[in-house]
């Protein structure tokens, strides 16, 4: 560790800390309906779709809309990808993608994991790349905040029937944040030198007279949202490791903090919506805690050096331009999100460093967290810390007012459950299986780590890579395509039903006898719950990975 | 403030434990263990167990004697949480015998009126609601009901353990009485008001015996909370061989049963009932009956708390403070005239009067018998006395009353009597005072000032439910201006002046409306309304009926205060559900350290870093945990029975406490446990 590497770290969460409250004020504007610049354009869009603005859905009339965008966007990608040989923009002429390979990154990018089990370049065309994966970039972030939103709101209604109108949300969202930031930031990635063009790739000759194909294509229209709203697919192969995608420290760092920005933004916005902007704070507290602790971490686990090579600086996998430093970060900040964009290969981390990653989305992507996601999930484990504070002030638990009852505790559970029965269930039928089995690169438990990552990353949303292990397979195709609805789905209907019981409730006002959720208490046992949730469910498969890799590796066995 | 305990069973009654252990036993039968999700997971897992011990004792496995000891293990850990249940039932089960005594085959006199003479002899379990019965001196009551005709003492020491019999008559607040109770003279007509079966005491017993417990809102949540639990742990446990798989690790079966029962939450899922009875119990030794359980957990929720001013708040009676003369008469002129005046007067005013006349000026009754006293009256509202064949009177009373007294006296001075008199009882007044009015011949001397007193004591006890996050309101027939007085001297956060049964109900609607929980007491009938609004409504048991069945608890002392042990009852139930809740959790942590490095040790001999606890074997650990697992259930028994401490503080330092104790200590304490335990075991030589 050095002074530049630990300066970097402070910045970046300095920069975070400093944007939190301008976008949250920004985003509550919007989500109060008081943002009108854009109004002609936003009635346009309701009167061209036949929608009334003013027409609140019922949570299960939210729920329900939200599914039949993602299956809309499921479809049109699926259709995108089979037909693309037929279709426009193909200049390097990509054949139909393989309908288990298709049924994959359809699910992945409309559920915002964006989990790739291609490489970018060499199978997409640029019309998926645009009209595909951009597309639904921008749909599955604005559908995860509207779900954060309407869980909002079901704490600042009082004996309410609606949570809001989903369409309106999305819109809203699309119209007012996603696109005009994205417009500009773009714009940056431009000057920085991230290709936009059309064009097919070139062929170069490189010094020692070999000819090279380089590929490019409209990389900084997908660039910006990819991280911006956390969603990670690359339009590279290399991902944000390639130097089209990530060119230079400054957008390597613009990326970090764009990463970051919405997720820690609606803390924010949760405290001014609800009228107190401290009990925004103290979620981001909870949230920063984890993520400083992570990122020092990561960074000083990496930057032992390899102890089975004499403690040599582990550049394995990493780009020279980031380094040590700004890889560890970034691998730390893409995973605590569920962006999983990577600009260094996670598989090469050592093992601490690695399990870093893997524990950020193993506890839920709630640290910061996907972009509405980071908020919701969240959510759900603070409803379950304020069930066991509240019991332990003797009082029947409450959060913000509302009374926390069976059905809530209920539906947080299932919301608790989906992603270990996900990771678990589905990671134990790829051990079980020769077709999982056949996956593995590595032996031992590096292996298990490779599996374990990828049922992970796929079950929270992330997707983020561990390399290694090979997925374009029928298996994996299908198996992690369930994990990630299961982490979609099975999350966000219960948060939404969460919403609407809510919403339902008359507000409690406090009391000296209510613990107040503005404290440094709260922020321990907030952090506490999510990690011993965490730690007990994931406890026994990381020592049979990482733990038991890292024990060995100071031994000196490699994996 | 410290709660007072009327009647305290010992924890460990040898009769109780020696039935708490025959029903543990008999517990075991599945249609009582599926009651409870978590023993009865425990219970399969346990029943698996004995089927693998035995195949492989069949079989000649090495395994076998650690398995058969796992499998005990487990089995005890069903048994303790049955134990823990039985032992809080059979508290509750000594109670009820000693009630149904009371019951026994009574018969009862009916009379078709109340002056009927011809009473009709049937068994008691044969009236129905709105039977006359004739009651008389040494005769059991057959039945609830009200007194519809006379006046009795009644004994009624089988149901509030108060040994002084109570007087029951018709009309009024007063004319509620038990079944069961006995009428010591005098005789009465009551007409029945339960079925058979639905009596005040038959809902006694079946309360304190737990025969109808049902779940509460919180203990539902709960519940559904820990069942989460248990289904992650088993995700987790049933999954790990697969996981495990590709080292090569093969866990048996048994193992595997024991990391799951240790994990799931099993110290609380056992104790979960147990604490709830205990939470009922707690309340019947204070001499509350609750209704329901859900009664109970509201009172921990309490925002609001309606108290009567007279009473609760204040003594009864108001009592002499001090005397007011007007500017040209002497202080000890008007006490002697107040003085001679509340002679005769048999009120607790007219005694204080007298009594603080003579602490004030040593007064002492004259010898002469020339007095002749004028009582009260309704029509004068005044008292005094007349002395010299009437050629002085004395008179006191209202202030009204009084003026217009002067202005019709002969001797009455021009211009109405003294000026300053209206300021002194103006001054009275406002400080919360009823001012009297003293006269000696048509000329006011002064005024004495009556006070309410405040109860000794109160002031601190309303800080202290201040603290706890309730807000007190005094309910008063006072004018504002005394009210606001009072209330300042007796620190309430607020009161209700002039106060009617109609304004008492708005006030709980209103307060409701806000989302707060109120709690009141009441006895009268014109309460019902209030007392069945109210989250929490304690009647008592001196009311009416209609008072007593509105309410959803009612105090055999009729001790309105007892609000205040009610709600720091039904805080003590849930902080001992969310302090036992978070030891569970927090045990898990030492259970992982001490069974996952076992369970890999011969795939990963680098996993004996994770073996904190320096346990001698991988078997030896398994078994510590899983003996660890099973014990703390019966060593938090005394705990889920007593209740966690509870000392009045804000919810921060509540919660800051018990995460201390429960938190910190759930994490440390099987540590602790395990390895003394594992050192039992190797020393033994068990594994």
């Amino acid at each position: 560790m050095d002074a530049n590497g630990i300066l970097l770290i402070i910045l970046l969460f300095a920069v975070v800390l400093a944007l939190t409250p301008v976008l949250g004020g920004y985003m509550a504007r919007i989500y109060d309906g008081r943002a009108r610049w854009l109004a002609p354009v936003e009635q346009g869009i309701y009167r061209l779709c036949g929608l009334d603005p003013d027409c609140e859905q019922h949570w299960t009339g939210y729920a329900m809309a939200f599914l039949i965008v993602h299956l809309l966007g499921v479809l049109a990608l699926y259709g995108l990808m089979r037909l693309q040989a037929f279709l426009p923009f193909n200049p390097a002429a990509q054949t139909a993608v393989p309908p288990d390979l298709a049924f994959n990154t359809a699910i992945s990018f409309a559920t915002n994991t964006d989990w790739q089990n291609y490489g970018g370049e060499s199978t997409m065309g640029y019309l998926v790349q645009m009209a595909g994966f951009t597309v639904q970039n921008f749909l599955s972030a604005a559908a995860g905040i509207a779900v954060a939103v309407a869980l909002i709101r079901g704490f600042t209604r009082r004996s309410a029937r609606s949570v809001g109108n989903f369409y309106v949300d999305l819109t809203r969202t699309v119209l007012y944040l996603l696109l005009p930031v994205c417009l500009i930031g773009s714009l940056v990635l431009v000057w920085q030198g991230v290709p936009q063009t059309l064009q097919g790739s070139v062929s170069a000759t490189t010094l020692e007279g070999g000819r090279q194909i380089i590929a490019q294509g409209p990389v900084a229209s997908q660039m910006f949202i990819k991280h911006f709203g956390t969603n990670g697919g690359g339009f590279f192969n290399a991902n944000a490791a390639h130097p089209y995608e990530n060119p230079t420290v400054l957008v390597n760092f613009i990326y970090m903090a764009s990463i970051l920005a919405i997720g820690a933004g609606l803390t924010n916005t949760f405290g001014r919506m609800i009228g107190d902007q401290r009990q925004g704070w103290a979620l981001l507290a909870a949230m920063g805690v984890l993520l400083v602790a992570g990122a020092f971490a990561t960074y000083w686990a990496e930057a032992q050096g390899n102890p089975a090579l004499g403690f040599l600086t582990n550049m394995e996998g990493k780009e020279t331009r980031f380094g040590i430093a700004a890889s560890a970060l970034f691998a730390t900040v893409t995973t605590a999100t569920s962006c999983g964009a990577v600009n260094a290969m996670h598989d090469s981390l050592l093992p601490l460093a690695g399990m870093v990653p893997l524990v950020n989305m193993l506890l839920g992507e709630v640290v910061i967290g996907g972009v509405g996601s980071g908020l919701y999930g969240m959510m759900v484990f603070v409803l379950i810390t304020m069930f066991i504070a509240g019991l332990m002030v003797g009082r029947t638990p409450e959060y913000l007012g509302k009374k926390i009852e069976a059905r809530e505790i209920k539906l947080a559970v299932i919301a608790i459950l989906a992603t270990p029965l996900a990771v678990l269930g589905l990671g134990a039928l790829a051990m079980l299986t020769p077709a999982g089995l056949a996956g593995i690169a590595a032996p031992g438990p590096h292996g298990l780590s490779e599996v374990l990552y990828a049922f992970a990353s796929s079950a929270n949303n992330n997707g983020s890579a561990f390399a290694g292990l090979n997925g374009n397979t029928l298996f994996y195709n299908v198996i992690l395509a369930v994990a990630m609805l299961i982490g979609r789905f099975a999350v966000v209907i219960p948060v939404l039903a969460i919403a609407g019981a809510l919403a339902a409730k008359k507000t409690v006002p406090p009391s000296a006898g209510t613990f107040p959720t503005q404290s440094w208490l709260f922020v321990a046992l907030l952090v506490g719950i999510v990690l011993v949730v965490g730690g007990l469910t994931y406890f026994p498969v990381l020592a049979l990975g990482p733990v038991v890799e890292h024990l060995a590796l100071a031994s000196g066995t490699l994996f | 403030m410290s709660i007072h305990r009327p009647s305290s069973r010992s924890l460990l009654d040898g009769a109780i434990l020696a039935q708490a252990i025959g029903d543990a036993v008999r517990k075991l039968d599945p249609r009582f263990l599926v009651k409870n999700p978590i023993i009865f997971t425990t219970a399969l897992v346990a029943a698996l167990a004995t089927i693998l011990t035995v195949r492989a004792a069949g079989s000649g496995a090495a395994q076998a004697g650690i398995m058969a000891q796992i499998t005990a293990w487990l089995w005890f850990t069903v048994l303790f949480a049955n134990f823990a249940e039985a032992i809080a039932e059979g508290r509750g089960k000594a109670q009820a015998a000693s009630l149904r005594r009371s019951k026994a085959d009574a018969t009862a006199r009916r009379v078709t009126a109340t002056e009927a003479a011809d009473p009709v002899e049937v068994p008691a379990a044969t009236l129905r609601s709105g039977d006359l019965v004739l009651c008389e001196a040494g005769d059991t009551i057959p039945g609830d009901g009200d007194v519809v005709a006379g006046i009795a003492t009644v004994d009624e020491s089988a149901i509030t353990g108060e040994s002084a019999p109570v007087i029951r008559e018709s009309g009024g607040d007063r004319s509620a009485v038990t079944g069961g109770t006995r009428v010591v003279s005098d005789r009465i007509v009551v007409r029945i008001t339960a079925n058979p079966g639905e009596t005040f005491l038959d809902r006694m017993i079946a309360l304190v015996e737990g025969a109808k417990r049902q779940k509460t809102p919180n203990e539902i949540a709960l519940s559904i909370l820990l069942v989460g639990m248990t289904l992650i742990f088993l995700i987790v446990v049933a999954t790990l061989p697969a996981w495990a798989s590709w080292s090569g690790t093969r866990i048996p079966v048994v193992f595997l049963a024991a990391l799951f029962i240790t994990l799931i939450p099993t110290t609380i899922g056992g104790l979960l009932s147990a604490i709830g009875i205990a939470g009922m119990d707690r309340l019947v030794k204070f001499n509350v009956i609750a209704k329901s359980g859900r009664a109970v957990e509201a009172a921990g929720d309490i925002d609001v708390l309606l108290l009567d001013k007279t009473g609760t708040i204040t003594l009864g009676a108001r009592q002499a403070v001090a005397f007011l003369p007007v500017s040209d008469i002497g202080e000890r002129d008007l006490a002697e005239a107040a003085f001679l005046s509340s002679l005769a007067d048999e009120t607790p005013e007219g005694k204080s009067i007298v009594a603080l006349a003579r602490s004030r000026f040593r007064l002492t009754e004259p010898g002469s018998a020339n007095l002749h006293f004028v009582p009260f009256t309704a029509q004068t509202r005044m008292s005094g006395v007349d002395m010299e064949e009437g050629r002085h009177h004395i008179r006191k009373g209202a202030a009204d009353a009084i003026a217009a007294y002067a202005a019709a006296h002969p001797h009455a001075a021009p211009g109405g009597g003294p000026r300053d008199l209206i300021g002194l009882v103006e001054q009275v007044g406002k400080s919360g005072g009823t001012p009297l009015v003293v006269a000696r011949d048509g000329r006011p001397l002064g005024v004495i000032h009556l006070k309410d007193i405040v109860k000794p004591g109160i002031r601190e006890r309303f800080a202290t439910l201040r603290a706890m996050g309730i807000r007190t309101v005094m309910i008063t027939g006072d004018n504002p201006l005394t009210a606001a007085a009072i209330a300042a001297e007796a620190g309430v956060d607020d009161y209700l002046a002039e106060a009617t049964p109609e304004k008492k109900l708005e006030l709980i609607r209103e307060q409701q409306q806000g989302g707060r929980l109120v709690a009141m007491c009441g006895d009268g009938s014109n309460d019902a309304p209030a007392l069945a609004q109210a989250d929490v409504g304690v009647a008592m048991n001196t009311g009416t009926q209609a008072a007593r069945e509105a309410g959803n608890m009612v105090d055999l002392e009729s001790d309105p205060t007892k609000l205040i042990e009610i709600v720091m009852i039904g805080k003590q139930l849930l902080m001992s559900r969310g302090a036992l809740t978070t030891f569970s959790i927090a045990n898990d942590v030492a259970k992982y350290f001490a069974i996952i490095p076992s369970l890999f040790l011969a795939s990963y001999p680098e996993l004996q870093a994770l073996n904190l606890m320096h346990l001698a074997s991988p078997q030896s650990a398994i078994l510590s945990a899983i003996i660890f697992n099973a014990l703390i259930i019966v060593a938090l028994i005394p705990l889920a029975l007593k209740g966690v401490d509870y000392k009045p503080a804000p919810a921060q330092t509540l919660l800051k406490r018990n995460l201390l104790i429960y938190g910190l200590g759930g994490l440390v304490a099987p540590f602790i446990g395990i390895k003394l335990i594992d050192l039992g075991i190797t020393a033994l030589g068990l594994a």
